[in-house]
């Protein structure tokens, strides 16, 4: 039954009918109405934001930890330009958004009215779609509509711009359809029985196979991640996974090899090098993850699991291309595995695992540890020990610090590693941490940053504050732009270009001023009890963990070299593995 | 060189495609929405992808559907990538390689005007009808003709008129359809 309302009104109701419980925004002129319903009601919490990239970071961090929409709610023209950043993360993160943005009165649009922007102009390209609501007819389709794409198929996020004159405007609302039936939109998620059954008879023969996963799995849903973890035991085959894909497969498995690429391990790489079965479950080959492509395991046979077909053959040509949902295609395969086996291969692929081993005993993530400074590694690592067993999620920064939780933060169950891998993002993980934190309100919910990175978004720890959100931001402060030094170390001859943290704030102050509590830890044998502190503090923290301030972030695949050709800490036990040309390389 | 400023490396991995480039005529159904055509456009320049020509206009009106015609040159991956990111747009339908699917019938139309008096019109009248191109517009001095056929036709056409005065043209783009019963 249609029931007549304003289009504001029609926004909340939406909201409401999609299960929505927070919305992450800042108000303006062509929202008011908007917030106006939103004051007249109480089923929908509002986080009040410092910025609007905080908010779309807030909902990327709420989404990707509970599998919900995230929604955000911000005004035109400047509102709608500085949530950019975001909607461009979460498109290549493929994180499931709905931005709704307010627009000038449709008669005054393309006037150059005040804060009037072409948002649907601006966010075509970083969007998975959108729309511009010129009429009240359209609003509670479009709403509903925007809900079912951006959850549905490759996540993504969707904007929906709407006129002020829109929101004041009478309509009818209908309540959403189910959305079998959209005209061009269907996306595929059923895999190709046949081409499932070919994949397992290949899984049934290869010597030296290797699961490389990605974030396809964790967006799948818990389950997927479940059956991947069934699946891995069924075969006894190693599993190793992008940045993305952390957590999918507990890091404490017997299998798992650690994150593979750029920063991923050794004995990851030499896997997706040398083997002769490469099995991608919701990864898409990214150029962090290759290497170089014309080098990138030249002797393997690909099958590729993806539910977005644009993905298939886009970097990488494959063997065999599986489109769908990696949840329903790893159902079938173990289903089809058990038809054919009930035996693990961990036997017939024997001399694989030992070799995998081998490589597992050089330690690339050997670090040589101090007793006067701390380390990054060892902070992290004393991190993680600290929360052990606590109900933990993690967010990061982008850089250094971000690869150094990818590999010494054991990550056991999916949607607990928060990141922004495609896009890139710096100050990301701390409005990410809140809107994690609004979700999981019981939870630990940590933002391990860098000094540099934590300074773009540093706002928004008073909105942590506001709605009493006990976010940790865990700062490894070594007073650079970390991975940007490390390459101007590798390849601009050690010339830091504008890499130093000059004039950086006093982060406890800053804290204090904030309304949260500031920790600064210079000593790693006082490191346990601040941490512990941290831990312990009913509020928002923030932790300045002085580290070293010229470590790099080792193992690296350097630029333009192949997977086999990483370059390893000083540590590691190169030992007989390596022949003479290989040490050169290392 | 200055030392300092030689590249001494960079954060990507570079390769070459040295595949053969072809020449393919998509057909793409799509609603007739607002913004369609910027989100079509969009996608060939925000990919790097080539348009030779594009024609668009509205064909099933009681469904709201248009049907663009692209013409793009591409190695065969990136013409396979071309039109998957194209079905992955919500408002497309449907994407139809044409030139795989058999040589399909192209058809471009442009008019064409020419000045000249004496001698020079009268030769272009004989080669305007040598073209079947039709006299749409004549005044004492110039004629504007308008011709149809494949692109290749249209500028032979357009070469010689140049000579013989030629002002301005202004051409369709290419609209295609696959031959037999089958539709799109």
């Amino acid at each position: 039954m249609a029931e007549q309302m304003t289009g504001a009104e029609m926004v909340v109701r939406a909201l409401l009918d999609q299960g929505v419980e927070h919305v992450f925004g800042y108000p303006g002129g062509a929202v008011l109405p908007i917030y106006d319903t939103l004051f007249q009601q109480d089923a929908l919490e509002h986080v009040l934001v410092r910025h609007e990239q905080g908010a779309t970071h807030m909902a990327e961090g709420y989404a990707r930890s509970t599998g919900k929409v995230g929604v955000v709610l911000v005004t035109s023209g400047p509102g709608a330009t500085n949530a950019v950043t975001g909607l461009t993360d979460a498109l290549l993160d493929s994180i499931p958004m709905v931005c709704l943005t307010g627009q000038v009165p449709t008669p005054l649009i393309g006037s150059d009215a005040f804060q009037e922007c072409d948002t649907v102009g601006i966010t075509r390209s970083c969007t998975k779609h959108n729309y511009l609501v010129k009429r009240i007819e359209d609003l509670p389709r479009v709403l509903h509509e925007a809900f079912h794409i951006a959850s549905s198929g490759r996540p993504g996020p969707v904007v929906v711009d709407i006129p002020k004159d829109v929101q004041f405007a009478l309509g009818d609302y209908f309540k959403p359809q189910t959305h079998t039936d959209h005209k061009s939109y269907r996306p595929q998620t059923e895999g190709d029985l046949e081409a499932i059954s070919e994949a397992v008879d290949l899984m049934l023969k290869a010597r030296k196979p290797v699961f490389y996963t990605g974030g396809g799995v964790i967006n799948s849903g818990p389950e997927a991640s479940e059956r991947l973890r069934e699946l891995a035991e069924l075969t006894g085959f190693p599993v190793t996974s992008t940045l993305m894909g952390l957590g999918a497969f507990p890091a404490s498995s017997a299998q798992w090899l650690g994150m593979l690429g750029m920063h991923g391990t050794y004995e990851a790489n030499l896997a997706m090098h040398d083997c002769d079965l490469m099995i991608n479950i919701g990864a898409r080959f990214d150029d962090r993850i290759t290497g170089r492509i014309d080098a990138f395991s030249p002797n393997s046979t690909k099958i590729h699991v993806d539910i977005d077909p644009s993905s298939i053959n886009k970097n990488v040509t494959v063997d065999l291309p599986i489109v769908g949902d990696c949840g329903h295609v790893l159902e079938e395969m173990i289903r089809i595995w058990r038809t054919k086996t009930n035996e693990p291969r961990t036997g017939a692929i024997k001399p694989w695992l030992d070799e995998i081993e081998s490589w597992r005993k050089v330690g690339c993530l050997g670090y040589e540890n101090s007793g006067k400074i701390i380390k990054p590694q060892f902070a992290i690592e004393r991190l993680a020990d600290a929360v052990r067993d606590r109900d933990v999620y993690i967010t990061t920064e982008v850089g250094q610090h971000q690869m150094w939780a990818a590999q010494y933060f054991p990550f056991e169950k999916p949607n607990r590693f928060m990141t922004s891998g495609g896009l890139g993002t710096m100050g990301y993980g701390l409005p990410a941490a809140v809107g994690v934190q609004v979700a999981h309100r019981d939870a630990v919910v940590i933002d391990i940053a860098g000094e540099a990175s934590v300074q773009m978004t540093m706002q928004e720890f008073s909105t942590a504050v506001q709605f009493r959100l006990p976010i940790k931001v865990f700062v490894l402060n070594n007073e650079y732009m970390g991975m940007v030094r490390q390459w101007q170390e590798l390849l601009h001859g050690s010339r830091y270009s504008q890499s130093y943290s000059e004039s950086l704030p006093d982060f406890v102050k800053l804290a204090e001023a904030l309304g949260g509590k500031g920790i600064r830890c210079e000593d790693p044998n006082k490191l346990d009890a601040a941490i512990a502190e941290m831990l312990a503090h009913d509020g928002p923290v923030l932790f300045d963990c002085r580290v070293e301030k010229q470590e790099n972030c080792l193992p690296m695949i350097p630029s333009g070299k192949a997977h086999n050709e990483m370059i390893l800490p000083d540590t590691a036990d190169i030992g007989n593995i390596i022949d003479e040309k290989g040490k050169s390389l290392v | 060189m200055n030392p300092h400023l030689r590249a001494s490396g960079s954060a990507y991995f570079l390769t070459k495609d040295t595949t053969k480039i072809e020449r393919h005529t998509l057909s793409v159904l799509v609603d007739n929405e607002p913004g369609i055509l910027a989100r079509i456009a969009g996608l060939f320049s925000a990919r790097g992808f080539n348009i030779d020509s594009l024609t668009v206009s509205e064909t099933e009106h009681e469904k709201g559907l248009s049907r663009i015609t692209v013409v793009t040159k591409a190695s065969p991956k990136i013409l396979a990538q071309i039109k998957l990111q194209l079905e992955r747009l919500v408002p497309v339908h449907r994407v139809h390689d044409l030139t795989e699917e058999g040589k399909p019938l192209e058809r471009e139309l442009a008019l064409v005007k020419v000045a000249g008096t004496g001698e020079s019109r009268v030769e272009t009248l004989r080669l305007a009808e040598a073209f079947r191109a039709q006299v749409v517009d004549a005044s004492i001095e110039s004629f504007v003709f308008e011709i149809t056929g494949r692109p290749d036709k249209i500028e032979q056409f357009i070469a010689l008129m140049i000579p013989l005065g030629l002002v301005e043209v202004v051409r369709t783009g290419l609209s295609a359809i696959s031959r037999g019963p089958e539709g799109m």
